[in-house]
């Protein structure tokens, strides 16, 4: 489990920092909301769903995208425009999807997919499967009124779902205590009648094991349950860029989440040949990525007019 | 036991077909419910208060006891996030209908009806489709007032990816609702609380009256009269006014708005040579203004014609009996508007009111 948490994790380190790189020479056509630094959250949590569990996400999506095995190769495609992307050129970056392994989609809207991963979870429940659904949401996300009702519903149903705050303490360039009278996200949840804790540091085994356990209570039926796991998003809000000259968050607040990063943690727990093997096995995978996308076509004119209805 | 499905014949009388059978508008949505959710398991009903004892007018009526509590259910207040549940369900494979009473309600909702329903087809590259049901209704009359009165479809005609329709019979109501059920896409079902004491005749088996097809429910050759929603009716009986005046209205329903069947209209104006379109709703950027500029793109070069939209007047809906009666228009106000068309004037002229033609007066309360 150990080399399959670090695989999910470089992956997705790698994929976005050769996007990052990429940025500038304008071949992305999209805005990206860089995961890096956030990676633990979507690995630990994916890492304990069955592929028939669902998960749903934000417009920061491309870690959650790739951790719950989304194609790499259609992802670049998509911020590159391409008629090979993971939505043929029409969602972007902030849209991914991949309903083959049970990613079912992200909202530039915040808080929007917390109400359809629980109306998902209602279905799974009528429908006697016994897969689960994972919400995944910023701490800005439980600041709209969607994040209260839907609690709401999920405890009143005693639905299949796992409600999983990433809180990265801002929302844009406004800190979470700017923003909440009480900023203290699972009592909240607790409020509802769903229990809640808390997972500190960003811990990705951590992450992975209270995941597994709280997964199978979840899909045994006893309603849904509520992580708030504490992450640091490095790079700007948007964009490829780091962004400590806008003064709303400093280099030293940002440099204890770099040296308790989760990729280098996992690194020094694997045996150098085997961190060796996974690096290569992933560079070839993101070489191959961005020139797929590069060497793709654009959809078609009359694409524009498809899929309306 | 499913039931068996005929297409709807091409309906060019007022009322529907031959059939014997008589329903309300009321049960005619009901009706349509049930037999769609024998038809298909992956049909389910929810919104506030659909399985209290009122069951929303009776439109759910007895649907509980059928098909039980995961299938139908009353939610809590939370019109957003119910929304978003919907498109969920949708997302998973299941049909749901959400009801709402008021269609001033779906302002809490329209986040995820034009952010989410309508686009996700679209965004996510046709890999899912919302099969959803939004009924919702349009109130009137015994002090409705600003926030119970709100014909609001405008909003949705707007948006690529959403079907809007506004049946005014009961045939159309039942028809239109198994079309709205079996569609793969989102669809705006509008109501009209006036419209629900119609009685009318509806067959019995399951029948869809397929999106884009409006409807001629009366003949005439002097001037084309477009009544969306309940002012369908009101534009009926301003008919009979103008036969006093000598003037034949043609009369037209369109009742799917979204998609909009603009060559029957442009047909019947080619023909009389004016176009009044009333509307249920504000003038301003609504229905009748896309109605009579398509008509206009259709016909210019081709053949001129008189125009003019009516609707709510442009204030917010009062509750004051005498002042809601000059808020909406009505049989007699569109007869004189049509007949000042008719003959490129204003002629003073307003019919003296038929107490016989006010076959239905609303006494309260809702």
């Amino acid at each position: 489990m150990l080399e399959r948490l670090y695989r999910s994790l470089y992956r997705i380190r790698r994929m976005e920092e050769e996007l990052a790189r990429a940025y500038p020479t304008d071949k992305i056509k999209s805005p990206v909301h860089l995961s890096i630094g956030q990676e633990a959250v979507s690995v630990g949590v994916c890492a304990a769903l069955r592929s028939d569990d669902v998960v749903f996400g934000t417009y920061r999506g491309h870690a959650l995208y790739l951790a719950k095995g989304g194609d790499m190769k259609a992802m670049a495609a998509e911020l590159y425009g391409k008629a090979t992307g993971c939505t043929r050129g029409k969602g972007g970056s902030m849209h991914l999807i991949s309903t083959e392994t049970g990613m079912m989609g992200a909202s530039a809207v915040v808080g929007t997919t917390i109400a359809n991963a629980v109306g998902y979870s209602y279905a799974l429940q009528h429908q006697g499967r016994d897969a689960l659904v994972v919400s995944f949401f910023g701490d800005g996300g439980s600041e709209e009124g969607v994040f209260a009702e839907s609690l709401n519903f999920a405890a009143l149903k005693r639905l299949p779902i796992l409600f999983v705050c990433e809180n990265n303490g801002y929302a844009i360039h406004t800190c979470q205590q700017r923003r909440q009278g009480k900023p203290d996200i699972c009592a909240r949840a607790r409020a509802y009648g769903i229990p809640a804790e808390r997972i500190e540091h960003n811990d990705v085994l951590y992450l992975y094991e209270r995941s597994r356990a709280v997964a199978a209570k979840v899909r045994a039926g006893n309603g849904p349950y509520f992580f708030e796991v504490m992450t640091y998003r490095w790079r700007e809000h948007v964009g490829p860029n780091n962004d400590f000259q806008l003064g709303y968050r400093t280099e030293d607040e940002a440099n204890s989440w770099v040296e308790s990063d989760q990729v280098t943690r996992l690194e020094s727990m694997l045996p150098l040949e085997r961190c060796k093997q996974i690096q290569e096995d992933v560079e070839a995978e993101v070489e191959a990525a961005l020139a797929f996308a590069e060497q793709s076509p654009e959809p078609e004119p009359a694409e524009l007019y498809t899929d309306v209805y | 036991m499913p039931q068996s499905v005929t297409s709807a014949p091409v309906q060019r009388s007022a009322r529907g077909t031959n059939t014997e059978r008589t329903l309300s508008y009321v049960d005619a949505i009901r009706e349509a419910t049930d037999q769609e959710m024998t038809r298909d398991p992956s049909v389910l009903v929810f919104g506030l208060d659909v399985d209290d004892p009122k069951a929303i007018q009776g439109t759910t009526r007895g649907l509980l006891e059928k098909y039980g509590p995961g299938r139908v259910f009353g939610t809590p207040l939370s019109e957003d996030a119910m929304t978003g549940a919907a498109i969920g369900m949708a997302l998973a494979g299941l049909r749901p209908i959400h009801v709402h009473i008021r269609m001033d309600f779906l302002m809490l909702a329209m986040n995820q009806l034009i952010n989410v329903a309508a686009k996700s087809r679209y965004m996510y590259g046709g890999k899912v489709s919302i099969p959803l049901v939004v009924r919702s209704m349009i109130g009137k009359s015994w002090g409705q007032g600003a926030q119970h009165s709100q014909g609001l479809y405008s909003f949705f005609m707007h948006v690529p990816g959403l079907q809007v329709v506004a049946p005014t019979t009961p045939y159309d109501a039942k028809g239109c609702l198994i079309a709205a059920i079996r569609d793969d896409n989102p669809v705006l079902y509008v109501e009209h609380r006036i419209l629900h004491f119609q009685n009318g005749p509806v067959p019995a088996n399951a029948y869809a009256v397929a999106p884009g097809r409006a409807r001629i429910t009366a003949a005439g050759k002097d001037v084309t009269l477009v009544g969306i929603s309940q002012m369908q009716s009101e534009c009926l009986k301003a008919r009979l006014y103008l036969q006093e005046v000598g003037i034949e209205a043609e009369v037209i329903d369109p009742i799917w708005l979204s998609p909009l069947d603009i060559v029957t209209i442009a047909q019947s104006v080619d023909k009389t040579g004016r176009l009044l379109v009333v509307d249920n709703g504000w003038i301003c950027c609504g229905a009748a203004a896309e109605i009579v500029t398509q008509v206009t793109e259709h016909l210019q070069g081709h053949r001129s014609f008189r125009t003019r939209r009516m609707g709510f007047a442009p204030v917010t809906c009062p509750t004051a009996p005498n002042l809601e009666r000059l808020y909406y228009p009505d049989s007699r106000t569109i007869a004189a508007a049509a007949r000042d068309l008719v003959e490129g004037t204003r002629t003073g002229w307003m019919p003296c009111e038929r107490p016989e033609l006010n076959s239905f007066v609303f006494k309260g309360p809702f």
